[in-house]
């Protein structure tokens, strides 16, 4: 599903370059749930930025279900988000004027899907995140488990190939991790590829594969048993 | 792109941020709303100081005789002089300038009128139907004198509004009979005059009938003339000065009169005192013009802050949208559509606002300098349409960067 080699990527800040990634080599198949651990700094967020195809990289060739993501222009770079990734954020990064079903529903507008459809579409993922009460609440009305689960509603709503969570637990407590954590399974077993950044152990272990940053090269790269999260709630 | 589709998210996103959609829609719609009534006060000052200076038409020019100085061929010098009908048609036939309108005038400065139980004292004038182009009547009910009535010299009479208020209150005079001089005269028509009250105290009948009913024979008291209007003031006041002086001479050589005597004839020439009203006009315009354009200017540039203001607020949305899929050109096409939107709903409203204001309150304006103020509304909408199409362009810059910076950064705004 995803092929990348060779990744580089700097940060230039007026004279000084801080080189992030140096030379990054890793494939994902197809319905794996991948962790990406590593301290502070070690460029996770650097990596899955590039995967999502928000960022570009320097060096190096990166391959999405086939597809070459090269010199793309903005247009297509919006048009291969919008059909290969779903993104989840630490910070939810809900539209707060905009009422949980709307915030759903907001790839599909951009799919050019009709309106009837689209509501129906979004309500179909509320209710898959247990969240169709809420679907006219806006953000501002929401905790923050019940954010996040919009928020995964919104990122699984265009049906992408590839889920990208940049510490989707990092704002919520342990109990709503783990939630959360169990949804991101439930939907990993339905047979989606799912990449999550997070430096939590426990919710690591919660995944199926650990790749191990640090100063910007792979230092490990592990399978592992998953926990199940609900034997923790 | 202006697809149903995009409407319904415009509409949703505009109500959804009411205050926002409120703040644009104000600043737009006062905008305009001032810019409206200062147009419609430009026009006001306009129609005010010409009330002020154009009682009569601004390039009359009138002859009036006097007594000689200088005695000449036979004659003793203190001759008063009199005008004939023979005098007015000599200069008609006569001169080589092209004329626009010509009149003589008889008239009696205080004529005993009535009308039943009313009466008052005023001039009456006898005149030939041109007579309303100098002196700028207007008709407001009935007719003024024609040639017909000038041939047949019937007893008509034109009455001044003021007279009309005097003799008639709220009566409409035309058809009755007024007692003009012991004689029955029947009212035709009543005019205003932008001289006011002073010039509408006037009663106007055919000079011919005048001359019989006073007893004054074939004799005129004045004449007067207008030529046809010129492209600039340099041009009309050297055509009225050359007709000044042709008649001068005309007037003089059939008179027996001293070409140099300076008191036998008086001839006014209108367009030399109004050099300074062109000027005090032409300057108010340009001055209410920079007005306009500068609060136009101000309005565009409202519009661009805003819209930079907008852009900037909404930069991490734009980047949640970017992420999820949207394309530049849509995010362009969505700030736009929503602030064009929002600049013709809220021009409009201020465009109405001000129309209404002009229309409802202008009549009740009688200060001296400002009268019926009121405005083009063609010009009033293609100022509008100005304003949007402007902002529309002043928005699309900030739009444009909006939509160009780098979803990650975008995302990273706070
Ligand atoms: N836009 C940027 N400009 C300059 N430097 C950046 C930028 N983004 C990240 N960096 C730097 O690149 C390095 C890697 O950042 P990155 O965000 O990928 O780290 P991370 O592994 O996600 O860390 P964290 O666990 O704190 O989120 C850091 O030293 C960071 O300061
Ligand atoms: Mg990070």
């Amino acid at each position: 599903m995803i092929e990348i080699k060779d990744l580089h990527k700097s940060y230039k800040m007026g004279k000084n370059s801080l080189h992030v990634l140096k030379g990054i080599n890793f494939n994902v198949e197809e319905g794996e749930l991948v962790a990406i651990m590593g301290s502070s700094g070690s460029g996770k967020s650097t990596l899955l930025n590039i995967l999502g195809m928000l960022d570009e990289a320097d060096q190096g060739s990166y391959t999405l279900d086939g597809v070459p993501i090269k010199n793309l222009n903005e247009k297509l770079a919006a048009q291969y988000r919008n059909k290969f990734l779903g993104f989840i954020f630490q910070s939810f990064n809900l539209i707060n004027y905009k009422s949980a079903i709307d915030n759903v529903a907001l790839p599909l507008f951009y799919q050019g899907m009709k309106r009837a459809k689209r509501m129906e579409r979004s309500m179909a993922y509320l209710e898959k995140v247990g969240l169709a009460d809420w679907a006219t609440h806006k953000p501002n009305e929401l905790s923050g488990g019940q954010k996040q689960r919009v928020a995964i509603a919104r990122a699984l709503a265009s049906n992408p190939k590839v889920l990208l969570a940049d510490e989707l637990t990092g704002a919520l407590d342990s109990k709503t991790s783990y939630e959360i954590m169990d949804l991101i399974q439930k939907i990993n077993d339905e047979g989606r590829t799912v990449l999550i950044v997070t430096h939590e152990k426990d919710i690591a272990q919660m995944t199926k594969r650990i790749v191990n940053l640090k100063d910007g090269v792979i230092i490990e790269d592990k399978k592992i048993t998953q926990v199940r999260a609900m034997q923790n709630v | 792109m202006f697809s149903l589709e995009r409407w319904q998210e415009v509409f949703e996103t505009i109500s959804k941020n009411k205050l926002r959609t409120f703040l644009t829609g104000v600043s737009v719609g006062s905008g305009i709303f001032i810019l409206v009534v200062l147009l419609g006060v430009s026009e006001g000052f306009q129609n005010g100081v010409e009330k002020q200076f154009q009682g009569d038409a601004e390039n009359i020019i009138n002859i009036y005789p006097g007594s000689t100085s200088i005695a000449y061929e036979g004659f003793n010098k203190d001759r008063r002089i009199q005008f004939t009908n023979e005098d007015y048609a000599l200069v008609n036939k006569e001169t080589d300038q092209e004329i626009e309108f010509a009149s003589p005038l008889y008239q009696i400065f205080a004529g005993l009128v009535s009308y039943g139980n009313e009466s008052g004292s005023y001039r009456v004038e006898g005149i030939l139907p041109d007579y309303q182009f100098l002196e700028k009547a207007d008709i407001i009910e009935g007719r003024f004198i024609n040639i017909n009535d000038v041939k047949a010299k019937e007893k008509y009479a034109i009455i001044g509004n003021r007279a009309k208020k005097d003799l008639f209150k709220d009566k409409s005079p035309i058809g009755e009979y007024i007692d003009v001089a012991g004689l029955n005269f029947k009212v035709i028509g009543v005019f205003t005059d932008p001289g006011g009250d002073r010039e509408e105290t006037r009663v106007y009948v055919p000079i011919s009938t005048a001359q019989i009913v006073f007893g004054a024979g074939t004799d005129i008291r004045s004449m007067g003339y207008t030529l046809p209007k010129e492209e600039n003031y340099d041009l009309a006041l050297k055509q009225s000065n050359a007709f000044a002086a042709q008649i001068e001479q005309m007037l003089k050589s059939k008179l027996q009169i001293d070409p140099k005597d300076e008191s036998a004839l008086f001839i006014s020439n209108n367009i030399v005192n109004t050099k300074e009203i062109y000027l005090l006009i032409n300057a108010m315009k340009i001055f209410f013009w920079g007005v306009g354009i500068a609060t136009l200017l101000a309005g565009i540039i409202g519009v661009s802050n805003i819209m930079l203001i907008i852009v900037k607020e909404r930069t991490k949305e734009i980047g949640i949208r970017k992420a999820l899929g949207a394309e530049p050109i849509s995010i362009v096409g969505m700030i736009l559509h929503e602030s064009i939107f929002v600049t013709s709903v809220s021009g409009l409203f201020g465009l109405i606002f001000g129309l209404a204001l002009l229309e409802i309150v202008g009549p009740y304006i009688e200060l001296d300098f400002i009268r019926n103020p009121s405005v083009n509304f063609s010009i009033a909408v293609s100022t509008l349409v100005l304003l949007i199409a402007a902002g529309a362009i002043a928005g699309f810059f900030p739009a444009w960067r909006g939509a160009r910076i780098k979803t990650i950064d975008a995302l990273r705004d706070e």
